[in-house]
């Protein structure tokens, strides 16, 4: 199963920390693996947790969401939205058969390329383990 | 006018939505002055062999209620649409799953096991298991086969309308009876229910929603004027289809989500778990993981009526996808 499977990742990263942390990574010509798709947003309060089943629904094997640390919010408290959602969206995704690691949601500052690239790399470490994603249940319809 | 042909068919179901076709009083002579009804299996008795001998469109219309959890209820669904003009899909199970529906958080091996083996009142030494075929000295016994999944209906057959709730209330039973019968249908794929959600019309008090968790029905007496969101309760208005009149809000219970998600929305878990942690006051990430641990059974919870159509186990049939 690790072999030859390259995980497909959905990262839906915030447009004033993350994906500068992202950008930062690029130009400082940090190595990190090509498995994530990213998806801009104006903020991590933004990413409805549709958007997170939808991900999984089209065929991503994991997602990550990144916001602005606490307190860095552009908005003030967008990534605090993100917060309080969190916990609840990790819950359902469990019971729905989605294993944990499938789903991270962090914080990555503006500066914080390098931490970027160790996510993105440990994340996809860890979706090699568990396999490609498998909605749960049969198929029995003729 | 020419009496309209009307087919009233039960699957997964718990019989709840033929009754509410009683309900409808004494408009259901009304009912029977408009139509022949060619099968109804609570009240009348017909075999599956003359439904099959139909000719194709012979059926104006079918109401069919429940989900689709066999292969007797896949094969009459499939007989129904093809001799039906128009299929109504009538409940909450058939549109989207309904209670039946939860089964799909297990599959056929887990539920046979509960069920035959591990339950605390089973007794079954020799591990029997219900068998779809069965030989015996006169010949095969057949049974209909247990599926893996439970389905909607509009995940086995084409589907023209659909009447949810649990059951459907009497006055969108006969909004529905009414459109019919005078041929002044709606476009295909409606919802025959409200359109806005139902805490856009619930008639509570809204003040300041500002939560450190939520509570069950059972742990508090809710006022009955103030919203029950703002009381703690697990309401899933926010994310439900008005047209229930607000038969368990003016109960004093908070909504369960009978009526399926409002048209906009494509996942009705995803939306209550936006809408529920927008109202907590958690400003770290260990007490919005209190908050969210309140929640007992949190898929369970808001895909009560809707598991086969949650997006992460929606089946699409062929013609579909």
């Amino acid at each position: 199963m690790t072999g030859s499977f390259e995980p497909k990742i959905v990262g839906i990263l915030c447009n004033w920390c993350s994906y500068a942390g992202a950008d930062l990574a690029g130009t400082s010509r940090l190595k990190y693996p090509a498995n994530i798709h990213i998806v801009r947003v104006m903020c991590s309060g933004r990413v409805d947790p549709t958007f997170v089943l939808k991900a999984f629904e089209l065929g991503a094997d994991g997602v990550l969401v990144s916001g602005c640390r606490p307190g860095d919010c552009h908005y003030v408290d967008g990534n605090y939205k993100t917060m309080r959602r969190t916990p609840l969206l990790e819950n359902l995704l469990r019971q729905m058969g989605v294993e944990p690691a499938r789903f991270r949601q962090v914080w990555v500052s503006a500066s914080q390329g390098e931490i970027f690239a160790r996510i993105v790399e440990e994340m996809v470490k860890d979706l090699k383990e568990i396999g490609p994603y498998m909605r749960q249940g049969g198929e029995d319809l003729a | 006018m020419p009496k309209l042909n009307l087919a009233i068919y039960w699957a997964a179901a718990c019989g709840g939505c033929d009754v509410a076709i009683l309900d409808l009083d004494e408009k259901i002579l009304n009912v029977a002055e408009a139509a022949n009804i060619v099968l109804w299996p609570i009240a009348m008795d017909y075999k599956y062999q003359d439904l099959s001998l139909l000719p194709k469109d012979s059926i104006d219309v079918c109401l069919f209620n429940g989900a689709v959890r066999n292969s007797e209820q896949k094969e009459l669904a499939e007989i129904l649409r093809e001799r039906s003009r128009v299929m109504v899909a009538f409940g909450s199970c058939a549109c989207f799953g309904g209670i039946p529906g939860l089964a799909n958080f297990s599959n056929r091996e887990g539920i046979l096991k509960r069920v035959y083996k591990t339950s605390p009142t089973t007794v079954n030494h020799e591990g029997i298991l219900p068998q779809a075929e069965t030989a015996v000295p006169e010949g095969t016994l057949t049974l209909p086969a247990f599926m893996n999944r439970v389905y909607t209906l509009n995940q086995v057959v084409d589907v023209d309308y659909y009447l949810p709730g649990c059951p459907p209330p009497p006055d969108l039973i006969w909004t529905a009876v009414e459109a019919i019968v005078s041929g002044n249908l709606p476009p295909k794929g409606s919802v025959i229910a409200g359109t806005k959600s139902l805490c856009d019309t619930c008639q509570r008090v809204k003040e300041q929603k500002n939560l450190k968790g939520f509570v069950r029905p059972h742990e508090i007496i809710p006022d009955p004027e103030k919203c029950l969101l703002e009381q703690g309760l697990v309401c899933c208005g926010p994310a439900t289809r008005d047209g229930c009149g607000h038969r368990c809000i003016k109960a004093n219970m908070p909504c369960r989500g009978c009526f399926g998600p409002t048209g906009n929305i494509h996942d009705q878990g995803a939306k209550l778990v936006s809408a529920l942690t927008s109202i907590l006051q958690a400003t770290t990430k260990e007490e919005a993981r209190q908050a969210a641990e309140t929640i007992v059974d949190a898929a369970g919870t808001f895909y009560r009526f809707g598991l086969p159509d949650a997006l992460l186990q929606r089946v699409k049939r062929r013609e579909q996808a």
